[in-house]
């Protein structure tokens, strides 16, 4: 076991490796103008080298990558071009709120999807289940801007005009500052991506449940005299979800790495408003940043999952 | 009364195919301490007849009745049909690696059932659970009461499985194939535990095989399933030497006998079994009987006493009268035989013609 983790984190680091020098090699071959925005319109060609050679971008591609590197490993992910502010202080402002948001709305849509799906493949083709399908493929071929504005309109315009002022338009409060304000501000995103992912977990769990029921176990189950709901969560349920935490762990590693669409239509500046700001800045060293926290998220939730493997699978453990 | 009474049963399930009649009108019945095989090839309804009466099988349309101590195991509600359930009718299925739960431990799994039926503390069905796993011979128990199934063996998982299905002393055991996914070796060894406990505990087994060996093993009287129905119903002793109905002969023919002359093939019944769905008309083995005539065709014979004995029915057109029912035999052989030999020589031609 501790074989496997070990040998699944160093796994994890070399990919790690990859996506770093894959991106640096993305923004560094492409030809980047940022001295020169910098620099303004009237700047001199002595003004814009300078300012390239105070960003270190005068230096050959491999001093820059392993001046980059070496930062890495201490922790220092390099400064913004534009406002000299270090990388780790600006993921540090903006991770907390992709995580509040990517957070909670996994815990809704898990236990949502979850549940429906289990309620789908308890009866398969009964009015729950036809229902609960047609919901599913309703919200689930639904953009998420789509959903977060309804619900924007609905939720936060129309109730405000009739009088309840209980969703805020958008924007973010600290938790530890506001947790109440915290909270409101943040159902609205969590429904619109859970809304949407939770459609994909009915659908991912009723699949998974219904070959789960017609094992034969299930039935050795029943002719013990189990009841229903035992034999549908203890001995069903428990089986079923191994394809359920593998999909899990992919999305939620998706989401930390930014919930672009979702936290532009609530304005939210997470790390997925971070990263689309820098995109359009040609803002180097912040995008970079990004990708790695994106990449460590998935290659971190990936890990967890392969424990999870073992600890919901006694076969897994022991092998 | 018997234990347990089937009578005219018949399921039948809707598939996009047509209907599927699985069983049709089958009627056996089982006193306490005895043991009862049911035997047939695969799709004769032998194991659908089993789970339906413990209610096993879902979306299937069931008629007729299964008494089990005089109430009617059909109509129960589920409530009544979980009680009864592994505390009082226990069952093992075919193949025990997929039949135990393979996230939990064998020792959890038979605590499970003995705490989903009395009010035991979880030690205290812990217990039971070893004492269990020793009864059915699996060495150290106390330390593989917290394996997982995959850590057993076939044949160990299969006597964990009865270890299981014996936990709250039922008194009838439905044993569905339990020694088809195993080794002939281990197979002796389950059969065994299965009688030990019979005698130990008095319960009465309904055993479904495919095997005569398993049949002549352990079965005091046997049900021949064909279609979903009841061809021949007899003790066992009268099955194997007095039998009546050509399917039960020709199953009895395909079986190798030690001793016997290596020279000689083993006779196997040829055709396939009838789709469930189309019938042949009368006799649904007509189609492969080598006696069939005119009237196995046009009418389906019920089941009739035979060989002058109120325990041995045979549904057959043929003789019922015992010597009449042989000489026919002999009669029919003769002619098998007549025609092997011809069709042997016409082979031989042909091989020279083409040669």
């Amino acid at each position: 076991m501790l074989r496997f983790l070990v040998r699944r984190v160093l796994l994890g680091v070399l990919v790690l490796f990859l996506v770093v020098t894959l991106v640096f090699a993305l923004f560094y071959l492409y030809p980047s103008d940022v001295a020169r925005t910098l620099a303004g319109r009237q700047a001199t060609p002595e003004t814009i080298a300078l300012i390239q050679a105070r960003l270190g971008l005068d230096q050959p591609i491999y001093v820059q990558y392993g001046r980059f590197l070496w930062g890495l490993l201490h922790g220092n992910l390099g400064y913004d071009y534009y406002h000299q502010v270090p990388v780790t202080t600006i993921i540090a402002a903006a991770l907390p709120k992709t995580l509040s948001i990517a957070l909670g709305a996994s815990v809704i849509w898990l236990v949502l999807g979850v549940l429906n799906g289990v309620v789908s493949a308890v009866r398969p083709r009964s009015v729950a289940d036809r229902t609960l399908t047609v919901f599913s493929l309703f919200f689930y071929s639904l953009p998420t801007f789509v959903l977060g504005l309804t619900l924007l309109y609905f939720l936060y315009f129309k109730l405000t005009l009739a009088g309840v002022t209980f969703f805020p338009p958008g924007g973010y409060v600290n938790l530890a500052d506001d947790p109440g304000t915290w909270f409101r501000s943040l159902i609205l995103p969590w429904l619109t991506l859970a809304l949407v992912q939770a459609a994909l977990y009915t659908r991912l769990t009723r699949g998974s449940l219904i070959d789960v029921l017609g094992e034969d176990y299930i039935r050795t189950a029943r002719s013990k005299g189990l009841g229903e709901q035992r034999i549908t969560y203890r001995h069903g349920l428990r089986s079923a979800l191994t394809p359920i935490v593998t999909q899990f762990g992919i999305d939620l590693g998706v989401l930390v790495g930014g919930v672009v669409v979702t936290e532009s239509v609530f304005g939210i500046d997470g790390l997925g408003f971070e990263a689309v700001r820098a995109i359009n800045d040609q803002n180097s060293p912040v995008i970079i940043g990004v990708v790695i926290v994106a990449a460590a998220a998935v290659v971190v939730a990936n890990i967890v999952v392969d424990l999870l493997y073992a600890v919901l699978d006694p076969r897994v453990r022991l092998n | 009364m018997a234990l347990l009474e089937v009578e005219d049963l018949h399921v039948s399930f809707n598939t996009a195919d047509g209907v599927v009649k699985a069983v049709r009108g089958l009627t056996f019945s089982v006193d306490r301490g005895q043991t009862i095989g049911i035997v047939g090839e695969s799709g004769s309804g032998k194991s659908v007849s089993t789970q339906t009466i413990m209610g096993l099988t879902a979306g299937a349309r069931v008629s007729g009745e299964a008494r089990f101590e005089g109430q009617n195991l059909l109509t129960m509600s589920d409530k009544e049909l979980r009680s009864v359930r592994g505390a009082k009718v226990g069952m093992i299925f075919q193949d025990p690696l997929s039949s135990l739960h393979p996230y939990y431990k064998v020792g959890w799994q038979i605590v499970e059932m003995v705490r989903a039926h009395t009010n035991v503390s979880k030690a205290a069905a812990k217990n039971r659970a070893i004492d269990l796993l020793r009864l059915v011979g699996i060495p150290k128990p106390e330390a593989r009461v917290d394996e997982y199934p995959h850590q057993f063996s076939g044949g160990m998982r299969q006597r964990a499985m009865i270890a299981m299905a014996m936990a709250l002393n039922p008194i009838l055991l439905i044993a569905d194939e339990p020694t088809t996914a195993l080794d002939v070796t281990v197979q002796a060894q389950v059969l065994d535990v299965m009688e030990r406990l019979q005698q130990e505990f008095g319960t009465a087994i309904v055993m479904i095989t495919h095997d005569m060996g398993v049949i002549a093993d352990i079965a005091d009287d046997v049900v021949v399933m064909y279609a979903g129905t009841a061809m021949e119903k007899a003790e066992r002793r009268e099955l194997f030497y007095h039998n009546h109905h050509p399917y039960t002969e020709g199953l009895l023919a395909s079986i190798p006998q030690p001793g016997a002359d290596r020279t000689k093939r083993l006779l196997p019944i040829h055709g396939t079994p009838p789709s469930l769905i189309q019938l042949p008309t009368g006799c649904p083995f007509h189609p492969r009987c080598p006696y069939a005539f005119d009237k196995c065709v046009a009418e389906t014979p019920p089941l009739r006493s035979v060989h002058g004995r109120t325990d041995h029915e045979s549904a057959c057109w043929l003789p019922t009268d015992e010597s009449e029912r042989v000489a026919e035999r002999t009669r029919v052989q003769a002619v098998l035989a007549a025609q092997s030999e011809i069709d042997t020589e016409v082979a031989k031609d042909l091989t020279e013609v083409t040669a």
